[in-house]
């Protein structure tokens, strides 16, 4: 690319500050699960918009990468859209939106429905790192409590759940086990994105710009989520199917229509929809779309 | 369980502010199914001495040994913090005085009395849920109020659950600073009831803080007298409080209102 931004160092952040967020991901790294926190810096957007991923993306970024920024599933949206160009213009890099051609893919919500491969790495946006927080306030407690791995406090949380919901009804940031010893949030990704955590063949990495932290899952590493014996962990389920490529198996979002209430569930990953459709998979109200 | 020795047993401690002294001078053995209460005015090392005997301040002098299940007797602050804290949420059960410290809040009655199950590894909600009911129904709260915050609950009925939050796990020692603090009197006298059958009945080990001579008479077995951070007097409670031998104790039974 030509339009590359001159007068920045290469993906904005400078080489110190790079060393000092790649130590801290090598010791995530190496506590799979564990919160490491590292000196956050001021990025040229919002705290909440992704200065973790950001932050973790400028750090393991290189010239031959070619990254792909996912918000919501989709490549298109404003988020997507400013950190995609916020790299291109800093680093010069290729972007894509295909999912098997990145290798770096920055995300806010949504693992890609395609499975992953060894040389890729997802980062994730972390708005709220600590899974106890809600239930514990004063971070020296929540530390003293990783360092034991005393955990039942998030099964008080699930409990909770049950018995106002009749079953349970977190389906966000659904908390996890990761290598059957730290406690971890996934980011808010939906539960629906959890199994695809465990043994995922790519390194994952967590960036919270606000709270400080770092922390990874190595690659085929053991990510369970909690549950109850008797209420076991499950994922989403819709009755319809993709309204675009039919698919049934994916992540849908509703979308309302128009002030009749009439609506539609589509994939909420554009890229998987995209591709069922050039394959010929075509949903009801979607069109075909030229075979590459 | 060795019931042929102490289940608690305390040597010489002692917890300084600097150089104010909290407690000193404490030395006293507590044995199953005992009853301890520890009586005084408000400044005198009561609360202080309880916080150390529950492994929650580290006294400054003295040894505090606990008589496991599994290895015998141990030294409370020779353990891990890992076993303290195991021990704290499984072994023992510790009754604040403000209902509101020792609860959660924010989540119902049910999950107040089921965390300590969970803590322990309990993963099947029917049965800690059940657990749970059972435990409300010990302490006299409707099982119908078990989806309910503790917000919603009388102070009276904050304690009791407080009280069944903390037996679900069966604890052998039980701490409790002031349990009947700041409630009527009708109600304090339904707690003392209960209190005193469920120590009956578990065969619990206890001690018992509070300035309330009543309380101690009810609860207590054996009794121990403090001003200004040390132990005056010692002995049966009956006999405390009917015979008093120090100049202090005279006072303190003698400044009890007769209705």
């Amino acid at each position: 690319m030509n339009d590359v931004q001159q007068g920045y160092n290469f993906a904005y952040i400078d080489e110190q500050t790079k060393r000092m967020i790649r130590r801290a991901i090598i010791k995530a790294i190496a506590i799979p699960g564990y919160q490491v926190p590292f000196g956050s810096r001021e990025m040229p957007l919002p705290y909440g918009w992704g200065t973790g991923g950001i932050q973790v993306t400028a750090s393991v970024i290189g010239k031959n990468d070619i990254l792909k920024v996912i918000d919501q599933g989709a490549d298109d949206t404003t988020n997507a859209v400013s950190i995609r160009r916020f790299f291109a213009r800093t680093t010069g890099v290729k972007t894509t939106e295909k999912t098997s051609e990145a290798s770096l893919i920055q995300t806010r919500h949504r693992i890609p429905e395609q499975r992953l491969n060894e040389k890729q790495i997802m980062i994730y946006q972390v708005p709220i790192p600590e899974p106890l927080r809600w239930l514990e306030a004063r971070e020296k407690q929540t530390r003293k409590m990783h360092a034991l791995a005393e955990y039942g406090l998030m099964h008080v949380k699930l409990y909770e759940d049950i018995s106002r919901f009749g079953r349970i009804a977190t389906s966000y940031d659904y908390p996890v086990l990761v290598n059957d010893r730290y406690l971890m949030a996934p980011s808010p990704i939906p539960k629906f994105d959890n199994p695809k955590m465990d043994n995922m063949p790519s390194l994952q990495l967590f960036g919270a710009g606000r709270e400080k932290r770092i922390y990874a899952i190595p690659p085929y590493t053991k990510v369970t989520s909690l549950d109850f014996e008797d209420h076991p962990f499950e994922i989403q389920q819709w009755e319809e199917n993709c309204a675009l490529c039919s698919s049934e198996k994916s992540y849908l979002d509703e979308v309302v229509m128009n002030d009749e209430g009439e609506r539609m569930f589509v994939c909420s990953d554009t890229d998987y929809c995209e591709k069922r459709r050039r394959q010929g998979h075509i949903g009801p109200m979607g069109t075909a779309l030229a075979a590459e | 369980m060795n019931t042929s020795s102490p289940i608690l047993s305390v040597q010489n401690l002692e917890k300084n502010y600097g150089d104010q002294i909290g407690c000193t001078d404490v030395s006293f053995d507590l044995w199953p199914g005992e009853v301890l209460g520890i009586v005084g005015e408000s400044g005198s090392g009561k609360t202080t001495l309880l916080n150390c005997l529950s492994a929650q301040h580290a006294p400054t002098n003295g040894h505090i040994i606990y008589d496991t299940r599994v290895d015998g007797a141990k030294d409370l602050f020779l353990m891990s913090e890992a076993e303290r804290r195991l021990l704290m949420r499984t072994d023992w059960g510790l009754v604040r005085q403000n209902p509101r410290d020792g609860l959660r809040l924010g989540v119902s009655a049910g999950a107040n009395v089921g965390e300590r199950l969970m803590a322990v590894g309990a993963r099947h909600y029917g049965e800690i849920r059940s657990e749970a009911t059972a435990w409300l129904e010990k302490v006299e709260i409707d099982k119908n109020r078990i989806a309910h915050l503790p917000s919603t609950f009388s102070g009276g009925m904050q304690q009791r659950l407080q009280i069944a939050r903390n037996l679900v796990t069966n604890p052998r020692l039980v701490f409790m600073d002031e349990p009947t603090g700041g409630l009527d009197v009708s109600v304090q006298a339904r707690l003392l009831d209960l209190l005193r059958g469920l120590v009956a009945r578990l065969g619990l080990s206890a001690i018992v803080v509070t300035h309330d001579l009543a309380v101690a008479r009810l609860l207590a077995h054996r009794l121990m007298v403090m001003k200004n951070g040390r132990v005056i007097e010692q002995g049966l409670t009956d006999q405390v409080l009917d015979d008093p031998q120090h100049a202090y104790t005279q006072l303190l039974v003698s400044s009890i209102l007769q209705p």
